[in-house]
């Protein structure tokens, strides 16, 4: 059942709340001890939430566009009360003293949270095998991950477990799973959802976003949720524009990129990008294709970019204030066992990769040169953008991927954002949607980008998509 | 060691007087219970986020505008480094394109010292070591109070104008006038509202600058002397002896009375500045900083000028009465007639010591009083007992004089009580006539006696010496 028919039944009164969050809460009894989609089931919160809705429906109150849909939130969201690890050892057991404005913005809405969801620690990583507190799996196929680093919150939505819910993307965390699980995922423009309470990885880069079974639950999720607030110095001032999501493409320019159609894009997933180029076509749009030449250097400025400021934002993981402390006899000792023991192999690769990328004598080498890639970016961006209303290009390079596959090689692994980390770079919009399968019979995204603040014409083309995919 | 000179520039963080802290609404306190005032922005707590504070920068504004700044487009870094008084383990501050440049401040005497920068940046929580050591090091165990994290400061660098201690003293002293009339700082350095950092090298007349060391833990102008002062001795005896000063940052301890090196360039802090990406560029419009140029207070060097030029003195002598906020009360004064001369000392002298009656003083009053004076209707000693009792209680001089009895002495009575005394005693008179000055006291003491404390002693002392003159012109 979508969201919207959720919250129509609510609504009217045709079904409860309760009910519809206990069948969810017995679906991921039944089955998520297969997918391990969540860190943390908040069964009491939950039904408590639902029947706070069914008694707002039965005082005759608005109980909100998302009365009684049941949400999965990432774990690097902050809920208050609730345990929020980001995956890591290093957060284990601590409970926010409050809510992240996004997830705060839903519940108003009327939306019930199951609990927090799997994803790499820290959000790092493009598998969730990351995580400190093992691997989630694909739904469509166990043997495979559902990507990363929202593959909980990916995989929840691909269950049926909820909905909708939210991700975090920084450099593809949402797209990139979605596309992997077959469902559609939003990142949207860089401010148009506040931050606070994101536990951050890459503050200049990370985004909430939702995950939807379809185009106009995603577009009903981020229309709640997005919109200026005075807690988050980056968040756009003017309020959110409503989405569109009439598929209707007549006259829009779409152009495919031709940088990430080719060489290591496999086969059967730039086939379907081509294909969804033409469906557009023949749905009324005016497809061309168009060069972004700086989209071949994105994925090296992302990864100097990216961990140097995670390096930064990590660092408050010390053992003084909160989460793991690992005592030794002085500050600098326990400094250092408690992020020893706290934080897992690839967290640790990136803080020295943005340390060094940050240190004095090589900051012009690294952080200012992957800035000075980041400005070349924008500007051909803003040139595409002259030609064309939104973009098009593949999710991800691969369908999903074996556990194990490239965990020994983080750079086969890097190579999994390559189409997703422009739109992070730029600060852009961008979205995935389902757009068939590949020869394994594993889910395909096709990935429309926007400029900023353009998430209706984007939406728009993603109904499309949606309408015209093989099914 | 007389060829060598001293080089110092100061850097100054002074602690803003928000009503809140930096970058979230708590409570900006000195001395409230520890760990009170807290937040998750600013204990750091994970997905916590920075807004800034508009109060802040409007007195950063009033600081860079006061110090005759460039006030420009500005953006945050993080300055990182671990420390547990340090929530987030990185410091937000300025680097780079700081929110005032290039300005300058005028000493008393007369120097211009440029100031190099006034940037916004948050402040630390306090650690308290407790063990023996009291550092780090050592310590049992330690207690951090995160009341003080993230609460509004600017640091003033000044350019490395300043040549002495007492320069050095003299700068800060009228840095912080200068914040205490923006009403940015409440000026306490015994509060760490002020905290003075100062960087000291050493060199020869007509050489390059040396390397310098900077001094840490100055928590007052008599610590700032007393450390500049043996960091110039320490360096000019290791250069004198053929070594060489590195570059490193230097504690001093009050109680020894000495520095000791905290640590070298070598072992220097990498900071990792990097531009904060949680806020946004801080480029506050023409309008705010016309606003903020508008609403400034005349300022210390200014009020010196102007009451020295009211006065016919020079600025550096009538610095003590713009410290002392008595300059206003002087100005009025002159305004209604007072004697400028006699104002200025007896402001600097009886008002002074009564600094909590001062500002009741009614300066007609005070006018009065120092044209009695001029005129001779009081003495000296008179006209200070009679401000005495104004100060204390109010009231008009003349009733207070009259009430005393308090006349001039008339001129012929002094003379004869003069005379008298001198022929009372001769042998003493012989004396002072031989040019033993201080006989002089005795006689002014007969005469005083005689008069009843009427007459003025300096009269009375210039009719001994006229006398005398007298007398010696007739021997020869």
């Amino acid at each position: 059942m979508t969201a919207a028919a959720i919250a129509a039944d609510v609504r009217a009164g045709r079904r409860t709340a309760e009910s519809i969050v206990e069948d969810a809460l017995g679906l991921v009894a039944a089955r998520d001890g297969d997918v391990h989609a969540f860190l943390h089931v908040d069964t009491e919160g939950a039904i408590a939430a639902a029947r706070a809705v069914d008694a707002r429906v039965a005082r005759g109150e608005e109980p909100g566009p998302l009365a009684g849909v049941p949400l999965a939130l990432k774990d690097n969201l902050c809920t208050r009360g609730i345990p929020t690890t980001c995956g890591s050892r290093i957060l284990e057991g601590w409970r926010p003293p409050y809510t992240a404005t996004a997830v705060e913005r839903l519940l108003a809405c009327g939306a019930v949270p199951l609990g927090k969801t799997n994803l790499d620690e820290f959000a790092m990583g493009s598998s969730t095998e990351n995580s400190a507190f093992g691997p989630t799996r694909n739904p469509r196929n166990p043997a495979r991950v559902p990507g990363g680093s929202s593959g909980g919150s990916a995989a929840a939505v691909a269950a049926g477990f909820a909905p909708i819910a939210l991700g975090t993307d920084t450099g593809g965390s949402i797209r990139q799973p979605a596309a992997l699980c077959g469902v559609v995922g939003v990142k949207p423009t860089y401010g148009a959802v506040s931050r606070y309470g994101l536990i951050a990885f890459a503050s200049s880069l990370d985004q909430i976003g939702p995950f939807a079974t379809n185009v106009a639950d995603a577009a009903a999720v981020l229309e709640a949720m997005a919109g200026p607030d005075p807690r988050d110095s980056t968040s756009w001032p003017e309020p959110f524009a409503p989405l569109d999501v009439r598929a209707d493409v007549s006259g829009l320019r779409v152009g495919v990129v031709r940088e990430l159609m080719g060489e290591g894009i496999a086969a059967d997933v730039a086939a379907r990008a081509a294909e969804a180029a033409d469906a557009l076509s023949a749905a009324g749009a005016k497809v061309d294709e168009v060069s972004v030449p700086g989209a071949r250097y994105a994925l090296s400025a992302y990864y100097l970019i990216a961990p140097a400021e995670a390096s930064s934002n990590l660092a408050r993981y010390d053992g003084v204030r909160y989460g793991l402390r690992v005592e030794r006899d002085d500050i600098t000792t326990t400094y250092g066992a408690t992020r020893a023991a706290g934080f897992g192999a690839e967290v640790k690769r990136r803080i020295m990769l943005g340390t060094y990328a940050l240190s004095a004598g090589y900051y012009d080498a690294y952080y200012g040169q992957a800035q000075r890639a980041r400005t070349l970016l924008i500007r051909d961006f803003a040139a595409a953008y002259e030609r064309f209303d939104v973009l098009l290009t593949p999710t991800t390079p691969t369908t999903a991927f074996e556990l194990g596959a490239r965990t020994a090689d983080p750079l086969s692994m890097y190579l999994s954002d390559v189409c997703t980390v422009p739109s992070n770079l730029a600060g852009h919009p961008a979205m995935t949607v389902p757009f068939g399968t590949g020869a394994d019979g594993l889910p395909i995204g096709v990935q429309v980008l926007a400029p900023a603040l353009g998430e209706r014409v984007m939406f728009r083309v993603a109904a499309t998509l949606e309408e015209v995919a093989p099914r | 060691m007389s060829d060598w000179e001293t080089v110092i520039g100061l850097e100054v963080h002074c602690e803003l007087r928000t009503e809140t802290k930096l970058f979230c609404g708590c409570r900006n306190a000195f001395g409230d219970e520890p760990n009170t005032n807290i937040c998750p922005t600013c204990l750091g707590l994970p997905g916590s986020l920075p807004v800034l504070n508009r109060a802040a920068v409007e007195f950063a504004m009033r600081i860079g505008t006061a110090l005759h700044c460039e006030v420009r487009p500005s953006i945050f870094h993080r300055k990182n480094y671990f420390y547990p008084d340090m929530p987030k383990d990185y410091q937000i501050s300025q680097y780079d394109e700081p929110l005032n440049v290039n300005g300058w401040l005028e000493l008393p005497d007369g120097t211009r010292v440029g100031i190099e920068r006034a940037h916004l940046e948050e402040d630390t929580g306090k650690t308290t070591h407790v063990g023996t050591s009291g550092r780090i090091h050592g310590a049992d165990f330690s207690l951090v109070d995160y009341n003080r994290a993230g609460v509004p400061l600017v640091e003033i660098v000044s350019r490395p104008d300043i040549r002495s201690a007492d320069q050095a003293k003299s700068y800060v002293a009228e840095l912080r006038g200068i914040l205490v009339a923006t009403g940015a700082s409440d000026g306490k350095m015994e509060e760490g509202s002020l905290r003075v950092d100062a960087n000291v090298s050493v060199h020869r007349a007509g050489e390059p600058f040396g390397t310098r060391a900077e001094i840490k833990n100055l928590n007052s102008l008599r610590s700032l002397g007393r450390a500049i002062d043996y960091e110039t001795r320490r360096q000019v005896a290791l250069l004198e002896d053929g070594g060489t000063v590195v570059q490193e940052t230097r504690h001093w301890n009050e109680d020894e009375g000495r520095t000791s090196s905290l640590r070298t360039k070598e072992e220097a802090y990498d900071y990792r500045y990097f531009p904060e990406p949680d806020l946004v560029p801080l480029d506050p419009p023409v309008a705010w900083k016309d606003n903020v140029r508008a609403s400034l207070p005349v300022l210390p060097a200014e009020r010196r000028h102007r009451l020295a030029e009211l006065v016919g003195m020079a600025p550096a002598d009538v610095s003590l009465l713009v410290e002392l906020d008595l300059d206003r009360l002087v100005g009025d004064a002159i305004s209604v007639g007072a004697d400028p001369r006699i104002a200025v000392n007896r402001a600097a002298n009886e008002v002074a010591a009564a600094p909590e009656r001062a500002a009741a003083l009614d300066p007609t009053a005070f006018a009065a009083l120092t044209r009695m004076e001029a005129d001779g209707r009081l003495t000296a000693t008179q006209a200070k007992a009679v401000l005495a009792e104004v100060i204390a209680s109010g009231g008009d001089p003349q009733a207070i004089a009259d009430a005393h009895g308090y006349a001039p002495a008339d001129s012929g009575l002094v003379e004869a009580a003069v005379d008298t005394a001198i022929a009372d005693d001769e042998a003493a008179w012989a004396r002072y006539v031989g040019g033993e000055d201080k006989v002089a006291g005795l006689f002014v003491g007969k005469v005083m006696k005689a008069t009843g404390g009427k007459a003025d002693g300096k009269a009375v002392t210039a009719l001994l010496q006229s006398k005398r003159a007298a007398a010696t012109g007739q021997a020869h």
